[in-house]
């Protein structure tokens, strides 16, 4: 990840984000209004909101720090640390709890040896936990790099994040590794066994 | 409902919502993608569609011909392949295969033709991301309707006509909230139309934007036509990627086609739609809190009145609707709103779409008429409980909502009988519990959502939410005591008086009702340490079933905690006191050797018998 010089270069006049947000404010006002779109903006770049930015973006749109910050305190969508390569985003919505979420969160929080919501130590996965991906018919459903898995159980979590499933990697993709791993419908595993988990 | 023999209708449809798409339906679309441009010219068009509401047999391929339409259910690219050959190569259905027809039974018929499809007529049939075929199937003759012949007040009173009311979950009259915006002196106006769902474990509003986005912006124009706005807001969740893209395409479709922007259609009405996605607080939903959150605040609610039709964004009337309602709207001006009237209770008209899941064997999207009971939803359209378990409750309304216990299940779906029995209609999630659901467990996961979501603005939810989830946790534990039940009542009510929004004011529901309908289980928990549902984990050990084990050894070499030994080929042994009961084992093993038992009983019958409760599950 850049240091805080570099990042703050993204802010620069000529600097890559600096373009995205002057069109936001151009488009909304400085003010108030574009608070939450320009968060949204630095996180879709950082993959978090860096907090050494929020001075250099309250200046241009006009906020002051502190209001930014509450703002990204407020929401749970913001981040204020840097996530890991790889985000599993594990849905505890209702339908997902019914049918076992917690066990897959034990299960990956185990194996990855970090707790939900944190970053392992060798930056190379976040586990963070979200309400409702609007699968719930696929119960219990993760995303990685949000791609979404579903009909897991604890041990087909693992062996998906194990075996690679939905990372980035740039030219096989994750095609063979999920059809070989979860089955032959590519993310949904065939047979869920009824309930046994939940 | 046979079809003409026409030669030209020749389609292949490939659901690709997100659900069908996590299912796997990208490489099958892809698929006849690539094959049918290689068939002789215009034999099948393919069109990409949203949701057909089959969650549970995904992907789905609808095949439609001259005999008719086959819906097949499950396609892989297997499968794909002989459908290609069989069916659009050789005109020979792949009969087994079919979920619905109308031509054949299929093998899920029923959950189709139960239903009454209006909202989602489309869905499912039409492709999201094209207009064009939005209009051939109907779309904007509503809004050229009225445009063309009605002032703002007949298209009020055509709402009131068809008794239209908001499927956001409060169900107040769309015509009420119109006319009052309408009259509210101030100007510009603004529409807003709520997309935020935040109710966990509902995806109604995701679907309908992704299958069929226009119906929503065609209710969001007449909506600012009728109260006098030109300019609307459409606040959606940021989890939903897909819908928020169908909807920017679905915009800028729209106005080169001039169904948006100035002069629209040449009635000298201009209306402009614009995006904000949400950034993740379920209180956003409200509408003061949206609207807040619109302005880029913080999203906190605040004391009504003033309603947002008198002072809504930047203190301008603004009339705020669910995305189902404004789809609503659109339906009712295209169809005619006898087709609502004639639909439904006394009170609550139309039919109500909701999001099926849970433990029932068919989940998905379904539109059925207010009205029906809630039996006929789980058994004739849901197919029964999956694995033929004892049917014992269902849930509406998420967070704010309540159980309703299945010796309930005669209860008529509309507001009315919904509240009555302490539940609401909520905004359309219905989640189905089975026997193996442990209603205490339910009760403190909503509660652990609302302590989670609640904005900390008023003391009582702030601080209450917390003490009534640190009590069921307790209570989940095996540590419960005598008076906390009495404890949880109390404070709910208190946290129901002393909130200032709809959060607080309903985070006490799913526990007070759970306590009302289902009191022998937390007695169970609290006097006997023991969790009827084998669910919590502190009340139950794993044990291995000494005849079904066949010593494979699978369980030990995936226990975390080396809780399982034994020789091959014989019966291997689970020491208790090492178990954390992480699941592992059980969902591994191949023969259901492992079992949990809730503590206090005896051990050979406990599996069968861990519910001393009717073949219902009734608990009354
Ligand atoms: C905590 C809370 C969350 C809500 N979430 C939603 C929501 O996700 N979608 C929605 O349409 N209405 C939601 N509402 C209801 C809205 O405040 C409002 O009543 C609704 O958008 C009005 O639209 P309608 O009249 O078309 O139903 C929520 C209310 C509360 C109190
Ligand atoms: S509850 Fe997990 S996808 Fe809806």
């Amino acid at each position: 990840m850049a240091g805080t010089a570099e990042k703050v270069a993204y802010l620069q006049p000529g600097g890559p984000l600096r373009e995205r947000i002057d069109q936001l404010i151009r488009r909304l006002g400085r003010g108030q209004e574009t608070a939450i779109p320009v968060l949204q903006e630095i996180q879709k770049e950082f993959g978090y909101i860096p907090p050494e930015l929020l001075p250099r973006v309250a200046a241009l749109t006009g906020l002051c720090g502190s209001e930014l910050y509450s703002i990204a305190t407020f929401y749970s969508q913001f981040r204020l640390h840097p996530i890991g390569e790889n985000l599993i985003q594990v849905c505890h919505g209702t339908a997902c709890h019914l049918a076992g979420a917690e066990e897959i969160t034990a299960a990956l929080r185990r194996e990855l040896g970090i707790e939900e919501g944190d970053t392992s130590p060798d930056q190379k996965y976040t586990i963070e936990k979200v309400a409702c991906l609007g699968c719930c018919s696929l119960a219990p459903v993760i995303t990685i790099n949000g791609e979404t898995f579903g009909r897991l159980t604890p041990e087909k979590a693992v062996r998906l994040v194990r075996g690679g499933a939905g990372q980035k990697k740039k030219e096989t993709q994750n095609k063979k590794g999920v059809e070989d791993k979860a089955g032959p419908q590519n993310n949904v595993s065939p047979q869920n066994k009824e309930g046994r988990l939940s | 409902m046979k079809r003409v023999a026409t030669a030209k209708k020749r389609i292949v449809r490939v659901g690709l919502a997100s659900c069908g798409i996590a299912a796997g339906a990208r490489p099958v679309y892809n698929f006849f993608c690539s094959e049918l441009a290689k068939m002789p010219e215009k034999s099948f068009t393919l069109i990409r569609t949203g949701c057909i509401g089959m969650c549970f047999c995904e992907p789905l391929v609808e095949v439609e011909d001259e005999e008719g339409v086959y819906l097949y259910g499950e396609v892989d690219l297997e499968k794909a392949r002989r459908i290609l050959e069989e069916h659009l190569g050789a005109g020979r259905p792949c009969n087994d295969w079919v979920v619905y027809s109308d031509v054949i039974t299929g093998r899920e018929q029923d959950y189709l033709t139960r239903q009454h499809r209006i909202l989602l007529k489309n869905s499912g049939k039409i492709d999201p991301e094209d207009i064009g075929s939005y209009v051939k199937a109907g779309g904007y003759r509503g809004l050229q309707k009225v445009l063309a012949s009605l002032t703002p007040e007949e298209v009020i009173a055509t709402l009131e006509e068809s008794g239209l009311r908001g499927r956001g979950g409060a169900g107040f009259p769309t015509f009420l909230k119109w006319r009052f915006t309408r009259q509210s002196p101030g100007a510009p106006k603004y529409v807003v139309c709520n997309a935020d769902e935040g109710d966990p474990g509902a995806f109604m509003d995701r679907s309908i934007l992704e299958s069929d986005p226009h119906s929503v912006l065609e209710g969001m124009i007449i909506a600012g036509y009728a109260i006098g706005s030109n300019e609307g807001y459409i606040y959606i969740r940021a989890e939903y990627p897909l819908a928020v893209q169908r909807l920017r395409l679905a915009i800028a479709q729209m106005e080169e086609r001039n169904y948006l922007g100035e002069n629209i259609l040449g009635s000298g009405f201009s209306f402009h739609i614009h995006i904000r996605e949400g950034a993740g607080a379920f209180v956003c939903g409200e509408e003061t809190a949206l609207l807040a959150s619109i302005e880029g605040k913080r999203g906190m609610p605040r004391p009504r009145p003033p309603y947002p039709a008198q002072e809504g964004r930047w203190g301008k009337p603004t009339g705020i609707n669910n995305v189902e309602t404004l789809a609503n709207v659109a339906r009712i001006f295209e169809l005619g709103p006898e087709v609502y009237k004639n639909c439904g209770t006394e009170k609550s008209k139309g039919t109500k779409v909701f999001a099926l899941a849970g433990k029932v064997r068919r989940s998905g999207l379904i539109e059925v008429p207010m009205g029906i009971s809630i039996r006929e939803i789980v058994f004739a359209i849901g197919g029964g409980i999956a694995g033929d378990k004892p049917f014992k409750a269902v849930q509406t309304g998420g967070p704010s909502g309540g159980c309703i216990p299945a010796s309930l299940a005669e209860t008529p779906v509309d507001y009315e009988s919904l509240a009555e029995i302490g539940a609401i209609m909520g905004s359309g999630g219905l989640l189905v519990m089975d026997d193996e659901t442990c209603m205490v467990d339910v009760a403190r996961f909503f509660l652990n959502f609302t302590t989670e979501e609640s904005c900390g603005k008023c003391t009582f939810c702030r601080n209450g939410t917390p003490l009534m989830l640190a009590t069921l946790d307790r209570i989940c534990r095996g540590k419960g005591r005598p008076g906390d039940l009495k404890r949880l009542e109390e404070l709910g009510e208190a946290i129901k008086d002393g909130s200032l929004c709809g959060l607080g004011q309903t985070a006490p529901n799913p526990v007070l009702t759970t306590i009302r309908y289902f009191r022998d289980e937390y007695d169970a928990h609290i006097n006997e340490k023991r969790c009827p549902a084998r669910i919590c984990k502190d009340l139950i050990v794993y044990r291995i079933e000494t005849e079904t084990c066949t010593g494979c050894g699978l369980c030990t070499r995936i226990c975390p905690v080396q809780a399982i030994s034994g020789e091959r080929r014989r019966p291997y042994h689970l020491d208790e006191t090492v178990c954390i009961r992480c699941g592992l084992c059980l969902s591994t093993c191949h023969f259901d050797a492992i079992i949990t038992i809730s503590e206090g009983q005896d051990t050979h019958t406990a599996d069968t018998n861990a519910n001393t409760t009717t073949a219902s599950g009734e608990r009354e």
